[in-house]
Parts: C-alpha cells; structure tokens; sequence
C-alpha cells in the first residue's frame, strides 16, 4: 500500500505538468486549460499580485526607477527607505542572520497591534525563506534523534502534508489526532488526550502542532478552543508549533482569528509565563499571496535563553531569508496608511461561494468553510462504489486518487486527494483551493459539477 | 531522561519542555564562524559607535563575510532590468527599459504560474530554467552533454549542499558515514555534518606549497577514519574558501581517481568558478575533467557540483540562487531527493530568474552586450588587483605569511603569535585567534574571522579577510593591520 502510495506521489503533478504541455502543444482536450487548485498557490490561481508591492520590489531591485516619475511617490519613498535598510544600499547583500532588523521590528509591531497591543519582542523573531523552513529549524532544536524512545510530535488529521515530511525527516514519529468532521473539524480535547495515551511505548511526544485556520479543513478555531489546547499543552508539557498561515484568511460568519500568542498571553499566570510556543507566518498566503518569494516569520515566546543562542546559530548557518521575501514581509506587516495613494489598493482575499456548491451535489459533504484557503470535501461513495472505483482504477488506487485522477483527465482540474493529508480510515476527501478569482473559481465549480455527476452515475 | 516535573505536596512544578538537556544535542555542536562571536561584538560596537560613543575609528568595516555589493560592488545593470520588469511587468511599457532585458523578462514571466513570480515553481525549480543551467553547462565543460533532469535550483548553493549531506548520511556507531572535507574549510560543512551528527574527515591543505591539495594526505585521512567509521564522501572547494588555491587539471583528475578507487561520492563545491586571477591557473570544472577522463570514470563516479549567484562577478548573496548538478545518481536516490527538495516548497523564485541571467547573459549581438561585459570585466579585474594587493601587502608584514590569492574572495595568511600573546588568549579563555581578532575589531574596527573557525594545522594560526572592500579602502584596512600586527608582537615580546 506504501509502495502504491509512493508512486502516487508526484505522479499526479507530473500528469498535469504533461496535459499544460499538451494544451500548449495544441492537443485538442474538452478544457482549454488546466485549473490548476492542487496548491494554495493564489498567483498561480490566477490572483493577481498588489500592484504597490510589486512597484515597490521593482525600485528596489532597480534603484533608478526611484527617480521615475512613473511611479507613484509613496512608491518611491518606500523603496528609498527598504534599501536604506540594506547593507551597501543593495536588495543583493546578505542581511543578519534573523532578517533585517528594521523589518523584524516592523513584524513586532504588526504582532503587538494584531494583538491588542500585547508586546512582541524583535530578538524572539526570525525571518526564514518561508515559514516551513522555521518549522523545519524549531523541529530540529525539539527532535533529539538518538532518543529512545523517539521523539514525538501530535499532528491533527488532515494535516498540511509538508510539515509531516519535515517532522518524520527528522527521524521523529507523528501523533496522529484526529479533528471531528461531524463538528466542523473542532479540535476535541478527549482526542488530543486519546492521542497522548495512543504514543505511550511508542514515542516520547514533545510538541503539539497545530494549525489555525485550518489546512486542508477550513476551520478557524474559537478562542474557547485554543484556549483548551494551551491548557492541555501546559498540563501535559508539550511544545506548542502553531502554524497560522492563514490568519489573514478568515471569512466565516461569528468567526474571528485570535492569536495563540494573544490568548496565551490572556491566560495569564501559570500559562502565560511557561508555555512554550513557537507562532508561524508567512507572506504567502494571505492578500500578498507571494509563495514565490519564499518569506515567513517564526516568533518564540517563553523559550530558554541558552537555547535561544543555539537557534541563533542555527538560523545563521542558513545565511538569511532572500531578501526580496523580507521586503514584502516588511510591506505586509507595515502596510500603506489611510491616505496614502496606494492605500485604496490593499484588500482582503474572501472566498467564493463554493460551500453551497459543493453541498448541493449528491454524495459531495462539506462543513461551511470558515477560513483558510482550501475547501476539503468528502466523497460520500457506497461501498459498492468503492470497490467498483478500486477494480477500475489503472493502479487499484483509492476512490479519492482515482477521483482527482479522473477529474484532472477529464474535467481539466486539477486537485489533491486527501490520503496526503491523512484522513479517517474509509473516508474520502479531496482538497482544492478556493482563492482563484471569481471568474475561474465559477468554471472550477462548474466543471466540478459536471464531472462530478457523471461520476457518481458511473460509480454508483 | 531528567523529568522536569516534581511533585511537591502534591502540586506540579512544570520546567521548560525544551532545554539544553532535552534539545537536540547535534545542535548543541553547530557553530558557524563567519557570523560567530566576533560579528556579533561587531554589531555591538557598530550600535556603540551609533549612539555617539568615542572610539579611535568611525566605522567597523566588516571584512568577515563574502558579500561583494555589501562592501560597495555595483550590481550587473542587466540582471536587475530584467528582474525589475519580471516584479512589475507593467514596466515592459516602459521605453526606457532594452528590447533584450524584455525579452528575457517575459519568457521567465511566462513560465511562471499566473506569469508571476510570486507563485510556487516546482520544487526542482523552473523547467526552462534548468534547461537553460544545463545549455550554460554543456558550453563551459566543451560540449559534454548534461541533462535537465539532473540540475536542481536551490535556496544558494548551501541549501544543495545540506540536501545532498542529508541523503548521505546515515549508519550507526562505526558504520557512520565519514564526510572528507578540507582543513581549512567553509564551516557551513562543518556545521552541516554537527547538525547531521555525521563524521568529519579532516584532509590538510598545504599551506607550505599554495594551500595544495595532495592525494597522500587524502590517503592517510581516509585510512586513519576508516578505523572509526564509514567513510563515503569526499567534499572539495574549488576555487577554495578560505584558501583561494585553484586546483591544477592534474590534480582534479588525482582527487577523480581517488574518488573512484576508494568508492566515495564527490561533491564539488564550485561557487567561485569564475573569480580566477592567478597566472597560470584556470577553472577546470569536475565535471568537465570526469568525462574527459572516459567511460569508465564518467559512467560510476557519483558527483554533485554546486553553484551559486552569490559570488562571481554578480555578488547577489541576497536573492539565494543557486543550484547542484548531479551525475550517475541511482535513480531511487533521485526519487527520494525529491521528496527532501519538496520539504522547501521551492526556491526563491526571483533567484531562480536571476541565475537564469546567469547562465543566459547577454551575447554580442544583443543592445545589453556591451554595458553588460564592460561591468563583468570591471568587477572581475578590479577583485584580480586587489588580490594581488593583499598578497603584496600581507608579505611586508614580519609575522604575516600570505599565499598568493589565486582565487576566490579570501585570503587566509599565516600569522606568528608570540608566546606571551597565546599564553593572554589561555588566561582570558579566548583561542589565540579569536584574542588577535578581538583586539583588531577593539583597536580598528576591523572584523576579521579568526583561522579556528575554518580549521588549521595545531599550533598555527590565521586570519580570513575579505577583498572585496573598494581598492582605497582595502589599502588602510591593509595598512592598519599591518600596524596593528607590529604593535600585537611588540606588546606581547
């Protein structure tokens, strides 16, 4: 199954790299072009970048441009003032190790104000070439790989896939703890606890992840609920990992992003003071949507201070995040004011109205998204459908690969099944992602429906 | 296991989960000289000097890191065009930006999703990028094939180099794998193979004879590790840091046959490839040297050689460019290095755009030609003078030995430390390196890194300095340490 698995891997994206390449070559298809929702990539979706931010990158990678009337005059000053903060005046010297300082600082600030003006300290930030390469480098400090029993560290299911591979790369084991799809995907306490005992002589688990708002399940938790999680991670010792990518994209109805820094914070003692938390973001995802640049941002709270130095070290190795990415954090975290000409162009990322659609197709299911920028459906299959979809499956994949497999083929779009995120066993998902602009999010449904009921007629 | 928990009439005393004892004790062991301890007495001075307090100079001049546009360098006026017009493509409009710097924009644009270069490429990074990597490999190695498929872009050449370590390295106890790498050497080795809790290979450059390379002192290395573990890489730095030695064609095909005969995988750290000035001397790339050697080397010997966008003539350490080209990999290893790339997502996708430049600069016939070659030459001669300069200088100095610069950004002299001075170090718990460079950072503001930081023979001890500051300015930070190293001995005779 592994194997089967492993071949999987890959393959999919090779397919749709190929079927690009045949459109481009003119091969006639039932599509015109490939959807391509497989990633959260917003650009690549067809989102189109802010316009201030790119005229600002623009005069920094090319300082003449500063005295072109071209461009506008916040523009302008604001690319003076990045490279001002440049070594030698040049977006192309290293920066310190952590990042740039006066960008470091800019993301204390935009934390402090995020959080109800609860300081942020600069000398706990680090800037990395996104955000899973802090993720990679904290996990690194946390995973002692000649322990035994092995590290361990709790991963919801669904999980992002990626931080999975950097945790079980680093020759720890992952705690599976499975989110609650009949309550929206809530995170339960009782599970987290069944998950905690499941590892006895098995692992040694050190760290809890979590990621809020959710990927691939569009969650966005309660502040009761991240609540919970800090008391249990203080009760039970465990290191906080809180991936909150995906901040920025809240659009649920009574639903709000609270910071685990802020509600740890609010806690106040014995929490506040002792839980050990690691914070993570990125400038990829939100209203910037620049994955390209490789940016993100860790900030640690309450960690010690001899290991501290050691991740200093640590992050210098890596010499420093591109430094491009560091501007467009800056541009992110310390964006045009009210008033400025370019404010008027800044806007939030918000979603289609795809939970309707989705809903409204037989043997499709979702929870109403409330965040996040995927939606992960379940495929409702019989279990006749199930088997019937194994035996006509080429490599007797599962119903969901064969579905994305299917869909890619013949409807031109291209998704993710959802075994790479981990699910609960006998279920199907798929996961795509929903920040393609309107136009190309109304075909992807569209087509989505279309294929979808010929589908489920062929498989029922 | 130390529990942090006690329980004390009952209630719970909680400890921090990560500690110096909990953490990964390989981390504890990496340190990373170039931005150690000195750099970070420098930034301090540098906020000191900010705030108004008095000190005998008025700036730090950081000679400690390889960063050329730090020091002064202009960038290529080319590659940032492009890039500019691959940010914000609107400027393709403008009339004031060369037919050929739009050209070259809008076919990266093109391969980009969304025609931007803020989505993800593929974790191998962009396709006609590599095809282009793979076209500027074929014309420097003479025509020798090399295939797309076989280049990674990666976040600067290190990324490539730790992926490929990370793949290398694995076995228990005497079956650790041993990583041969040269004495002195970049410490982003050294520091990758503590954080890998592989087994370091010292082999000794001879500094008696242009920092060399000899195949003996690979032998005796090699033969002395094998009693303790499993050697299976050998790494090489050509040009080297800190060295700047070139290795002779001979000799990269001495180290092939090496390779060859004792089953170890090469990796050919080549990031200085065209910061040659020595006479006599020119890069041989081991790609080019391994099938020039015939089939029965080209076909087995598993390589990796790296490059970057960092060094050479473009300086843009910024963007992290870069990428690894490898041979004769087994193809299930292939699989698995996707699956480690995939961990970072992709490279940066402006430094992917820029090494294309790289490989695809402007040609004779093109309107960018001219300016672009003009800042090549210039760039290149002006760090082929200053070498020669510091060499020159340096041998003045009694108590300094200097080898020629033959390459590279760096110069690693020799300097003779009285007694009394390495008995001062001892006391203050400072090896006797870092206690020179303390008082040179102290007394000049001058910010060196001390020789143990990249490894030396016992009892010897060094210096790397950049050459990258402007000629002027080189010539006082030669001159004062010049003062510096007679008023050292004198206070310490």
């Amino acid at each position: 199954m592994w194997n089967m698995k492993q071949l999987a891997y890959g393959a999919l994206a090779r397919r749709a790299n190929q079927i690009k390449d045949e459109l481009r070559q003119g091969v006639r298809k039932p599509y015109k072009e490939v959807i391509d929702v497989f990633q959260g990539d917003l650009h690549g979706a067809g989102m189109k970048p802010l316009t201030f931010v790119r005229q600002v990158l623009a005069a920094c990678v090319y300082p003449p441009l500063i005295n072109s009337n071209n461009l506008p005059l916040d523009v302008r000053q604001r690319a003076q003032k990045e490279l001002g903060r440049c070594v030698g005046g040049s977006v192309g010297s290293y920066s310190a190790a952590a990042g740039i300082p006066e960008i470091v600082h800019s993301i204390s600030e935009f934390i402090k104000r995020r959080d109800g003006g609860i300081p942020s300290h600069p000398e706990n930030i680090y800037i990395s070439p996104g955000s899973q390469w802090s993720i990679s480098n904290i996990l690194n400090v946390l995973v002692n790989r000649e322990a035994s029993p092995r590290t361990g560290v709790l991963i919801p299911v669904p999980c992002y896939n990626i931080t999975v591979l950097s945790i079980t790369q680093l020759g720890a084991v992952t705690v599976p703890y499975y989110l609650s799809e009949e309550q929206a995907w809530a995170l339960q306490v009782e599970e987290l606890q069944r998950a905690l005992e499941s590892a006895k002589g098995v692992c040694s688990p050190v760290a809890l992840y979590v990621i809020n708002p959710g990927n691939p399940a569009g969650y966005v938790q309660s502040q009761k609920s991240v609540q919970e999680v800090i008391r249990f991670a203080w009760e039970k010792r465990l290191f906080l990992l809180v991936d909150e990518l995906y901040q920025d994209c809240v659009y649920g109805e009574n639903c709000e992003f609270v910071s685990y820094k802020r509600t740890l914070s609010e806690m106040g003692p014995p929490f506040s003071g002792t839980v050990e938390l690691a914070s993570f973001h990125s400038v990829s995802k939100g209203f910037l949507g620049e994955c390209g640049l490789r940016a993100g941002y860790v900030e640690l709270v309450n960690l010690d201070p001899a290991v501290m130095k050691h991740i200093h070290t640590i992050f210098s190795k890596d010499s420093c995040a591109p430094v491009l990415g560091q501007i467009a954090l800056d541009l992110m975290t310390d964006p045009p004011k009210p008033g400025d000409p370019s404010y008027p162009l800044y806007k939030q990322v918000g979603p289609e109205n795809c939970t309707l659609v989705i809903n409204s197709l037989p043997g499709f299911s979702c929870p109403p998204l409330e965040g996040g920028l995927f939606a992960f459906p379940r495929l409702n299959l019989t279990p006749k459908a199930v088997q019937k979809a194994k035996v006509t499956a080429e490599m007797q994949e599962d119903p969901d690969t064969f579905y994305c497999t299917r869909l890619l083929e013949e409807g031109g779009v291209f998704t993710s099944p959802g075994w790479e995120y981990g699910q609960k066993e006998g279920t199907y998902h798929i996961r795509f992602c929903i920040a393609a602009p309107q136009d190309i999010m109304e075909e992807l449904l569209r087509r989505l429906s279309s294929f979808h009921m010929t589908f489920m007629k062929d498989f029922s | 296991i130390v529990t942090q928990h006690t329980a004390v009439n009952g209630i719970s005393h909680r400890g921090r989960v990560l500690t110096l004892d909990s953490m990964n004790p390989n981390v504890k062991r990496v340190e990373y000289a170039v931005r150690g301890p000195i750099v970070q007495r420098a930034v301090q001075i540098e906020k000191e000097l900010k705030e108004g307090v008095k000190k005998p100079f008025t700036e730090v001049i950081k000679a400690n890191i390889g960063d050329a546009h730090a020091m002064g360098q202009k960038p290529i006026t080319f590659f940032r065009q492009v890039l500019a017009l691959c940010s914000y493509p609107a400027l393709l409009e403008d009339s004031k930006f060369p037919e050929d710097a739009k050209k070259r924009a809008q076919r990266i644009l093109e391969a980009c999703g969304g025609h931007s270069i803020g989505a993800y490429s593929t974790s191998q990074g962009i396709e006609c990028i590599r095809q282009d990597v793979a076209r500027y490999i074929e014309k420097r190695d003479g025509g020798i094939p090399s295939n797309p498929d076989n280049i990674y872009l990666s976040t600067g050449a290190s990324d490539a180099i730790v992926t490929i370590l990370k793949l290398l390295v694995c076995g228990e106890g005497r079956d650790r794998t041993g990583v041969m790498i040269s004495i002195p050497q970049y410490p982003l080795y050294s520091a990758a193979l503590a954080d890998l809790g592989a087994v370091q290979i010292n082999y000794y450059l001879d500094e008696d004879n242009c920092w060399s390379l000899n195949i003996t002192e690979l032998r005796r290395a090699l033969n002395a590790a094998r009693e303790h573990c499993n050697p299976r890489v050998l790494c090489i730095i050509n040009p080297g840091n800190p060295t700047g030695q070139v290795q002779s064609r001979q000799c990269i095909e001495d180290v092939i046959r090496f390779a060859k005969e004792e089953h170890l995988f090469l990796m050919a750290d080549e990031v200085y490839q065209d910061n040659v000035y020595a006479e006599g001397c020119q890069f041989h790339s081991f790609k080019k040297v391994l099938f020039e050697m015939g089939p029965e080397y080209s076909n087995t010997v598993e390589m990796a050689s790296f490059h970057s966008t960092s060094k050479c003539y473009m300086g843009e350490c910024g963007f992290r460019g870069g990428y690894m080209e490898v041979i004769n990999l087994d193809p299930e290893v292939k699989a698995q290095l996707i699956k480690l790339v995939s961990v970072r997502l992709c490279p940066p996708v402006p430094g992917q755009a820029l090494l294309d430049l790289v490989v695809n600069p402007p040609q004779p016939d093109e309107p960018s030609y001219a300016t672009f070659m003009k800042e090549r030459t210039a760039v290149l001669s002006t760090l082929a003078e200053k070498a020669r300069l510091t060499e020159q200088i340096f041998n003045t100095v009694p108590g300094i030995t200097c080898n020629p610069v033959q390459g590279a950004m760096y110069t690693f002299p020799g300097i003779t430390l009285p007694q009394k001075a390495i008995d001062k170090a001892k006391e203050l718990g400072l090896v006797p390196d870092m206690f020179y460079c303390m008082r040179l950072l102290e007394e000049d503001g001058i910010c060196l890194v001390p020789g143990s930081g990249f490894g030396q023979r016992e009892g010897t001890y060094h210096f790397r300095m950049t050459i990258l500051p402007p000629t002027d300015k080189l010539k006082v930070v030669l001159q004062k340490i010049r003062e510096f190293h007679l008023r050292f001995t004198q206070e310490f005779s």
